[in-house]
This record gives structure tokens, C-alpha cells and sequence, in this order.
């Protein structure tokens, strides 16, 4: 018969054990990214000889100055008001003549609906606070979501996040939300 | 004659550590998956803004992070105290981003080199200049998807 092995002491399991568990504590990090996904438009090959001809209701043109103030069409507004400005521009009820026009379109699942030709242009100052910024861009991006969400509620009775890749396409087409971003000026000196 | 037993005639059996190692191992393997690693060590101050409509990052390495922020104390005196960029573990200018997207890029599979994010990490009273400038050598390098980092809220 074999000799029988000692058996291997394993009291020290649970120091090695605890000195990988030390060691990936300290190396590792548990927050997870979030933030505002952007895509930048692409430089364009040549320059265009002019700026593409849009008229003036169908814009809502934001400035932020350096001291952080939102002029919105002229009219000085606060961050919390830009919401309901932006879904008012958008959704433009009373067919108001300030407001922008609407065009005639076919959108899989709606059918034929009106479809605004709305278009934010967003301009800020060299100064302008990075938070404000944020801030501006989180309204709009709320107002559009809530748009959409509006949309599919009618519709689906779902909200817009729940809808399936056809399905929230077609909503996109309905509420485009589009926003263009003009190379900032320095108008208030450094 | 007592009813009590006299203290020491009988020791106490020694609680079976068998069963740590088991423990600790299970705590490890928890934290190995929740976690990720550190990339970089921050030689600037950053607190991101808070912002509601946020999305998860997802794929952490597709990501490449810009990170802008003041240099923190022990740098103060050889960066100074103005809003600096940071690029891997260095101080750099905005001139240096088409080289680190272009060495980012380098680093990744082809079929993946054209679904690189760039993450800005930015303090939140940094002023929009030196943004633009970051946004407008992104776009010369046409690393056009872009992440503003934010802390979510609560609405």
C-alpha cells in the first residue's frame, strides 16, 4: 500500500487569497462612464460659397454669452425655460406664423403627417462655462426625448427607449431633431 | 458538589477557518468582474457636470479619454493653475490630439479603428475655448463620435 501524502496545508489560502483581493481593490475602478453622446459633423471638402439659405422661423438660434445668459430668439431666457421653448418650436401647435413651417411627409407606421422643419443652431462664447454647456445641451436633448416620447405613447403606448430599431427610427423621422453647432465667437474678449 | 463546570477543564473548540479562503475567493472574483482597471493616474482636478439624459458608455476599450481640468496642487507650480489637457499620463496641447488619436487608433484591431469614442472628461468650470479648440482637431483627425462625460442626477 502507498504511503499516504500529507495533507497540504492550506491556512495560508486565505492570506494569498486576500492579497489578489487587496491588490484588484486598488488597481481597479467600479464607476461606470456615463455622459452625453455627440456625433461632430465632418469638415466639409470645400468650403461652401454660402451658408445654406434657411429662413428665419425655422430656426431657434441660442447664444450663450460668457457671463453664462441664454439669449433664445432675441429673448433672454433661463436654462430651466428652454425646454418647453424647444417643444413649443418644435411642435409649433397653432401653426403660428413665428413658428417653423411643417412639410408633408410619408414616415413608415404614421403614415402621412406633418413633419416640422425646425433646426436649433447653437452658438457659444470662448467664456462660456463647460457646465452651462452641458446643461443647454441636456435640455434639448430632454425636450427631444420627450418629444419622442410622446410620439410612441400615442402610437405604441410605449415609451420611445422601449420601442424596437424600426420603430424608434420611424419616430426620429417624425421629431428630427436636428442641432447644429456654429464655431463659437469671441465676442466678449478673453 | 457544584453544578458548574470549573473554567478551563474543557477548551473551547477553535472556530474552523476552512471555510475563509472560500469567502475571500468569492469577494475577490465579485470585485475582478465589477471592476475595471485603472488606465491612467489624473494630474488634473476633474469633477464632470451633472446631466439627465445621459447614456452608458459601453465597450470601455473603444473608449480614449481626453481629460481637461486644472493641474492639480503638486503641479501647480510647473503647469500652472489655468485648464490643462491631459493625454495619457501627460500634461499636452491641443496640437498633440491628432497624434494620440492616430496612436490610439494604431493601438486597436482595423476592424475596430473606425468605432473609437472619444471620451471628453472635463472640470466643469472650464471655460468652452479650449473645448472648441479639442472639438475642432477631432474633427481634423475625423474622430467625429464624441462622449461629454457627466455625472447622472436624478430628475
Amino acid at each position: 500500500m502507498a504511503r499516504k501524502t500529507p495533507e497540504i496545508n492550506s491556512s495560508s489560502m486565505a492570506d494569498i487569497a486576500f492579497l489578489l483581493l487587496i491588490f484588484f481593490l486598488v488597481t481597479t475602478t467600479m464607476d461606470v462612464d456615463t455622459g452625453i453622446y455627440k456625433k461632430l459633423p465632418p469638415i466639409p471638402e470645400e468650403q461652401p460659397d454660402e451658408a445654406p439659405k434657411v429662413k428665419q422661423r425655422n430656426v431657434l438660434s441660442i447664444l450663450v454669452n460668457r457671463n453664462n445668459e441664454l439669449l433664445v430668439n432675441g429673448e433672454v431666457l433661463s436654462i430651466s425655460q428652454l425646454r418647453d421653448k424647444t417643444k413649443e418650436f418644435f411642435l409649433n401647435p397653432t401653426n403660428s406664423q413665428t413658428l417653423p413651417e411643417k412639410a408633408l411627409k410619408n414616415v413608415p407606421y404614421f403614415g402621412d403627417v406633418m413633419v416640422s422643419k425646425g433646426l436649433i443652431s447653437l452658438q457659444n462664447d470662448r467664456g462660456t462655462r463647460y457646465e452651462t454647456y452641458i446643461r443647454v445641451q441636456d435640455e434639448l436633448a430632454a425636450a427631444s426625448r420627450e418629444l419622442k416620447d410622446e410620439k410612441a405613447m400615442q402610437k405604441w403606448g410605449k415609451k420611445y427607449a422601449e420601442l424596437n430599431e424600426d420603430e424608434q427610427s420611424a419616430v426620429r423621422k417624425y421629431i428630427p431633431v436636428q442641432i447644429s453647432e456654429a464655431e463659437p465667437r469671441n465676442t466678449g474678449g478673453k | 458538589m457544584s453544578k458548574f463546570r470549573k473554567d478551563g477543564k474543557k477548551d473551547l473548540p477553535a472556530i474552523s477557518t476552512a471555510s475563509l479562503p472560500d469567502i475571500v475567493f468569492m469577494l475577490l472574483f465579485f470585485f475582478m468582474v465589477a471592476t475595471t482597471m485603472r488606465e491612467v493616474d489624473l494630474n488634473v482636478d476633474i469633477m464632470v457636470p451633472a446631466a439627465k439624459e445621459v447614456t452608458k458608455l459601453e465597450k470601455k476599450d473603444l473608449v480614449s479619454n481626453i481629460y481637461v481640468g486644472v493641474p492639480m496642487r503638486k503641479f501647480a507650480k510647473t503647469h500652472g493653475s489655468e485648464p490643462r489637457i491631459q493625454l495619457n499620463d501627460q500634461f499636452s496641447t491641443v496640437e498633440d490630439i491628432q497624434a494620440f488619436i492616430a496612436s490610439e487608433r494604431e493601438s486597436r484591431k482595423e476592424e475596430l479603428r473606425n468605432k473609437l469614442t472619444t471620451s471628453l472628461k472635463v472640470d466643469q468650470y472650464t471655460k468652452m475655448g479650449i473645448i472648441t479648440d479639442i472639438k475642432q482637431e477631432l474633427r481634423k483627425a475625423s474622430s467625429l463620435k464624441l462622449n461629454y462625460s457627466t455625472r447622472e442626477t436624478a430628475e
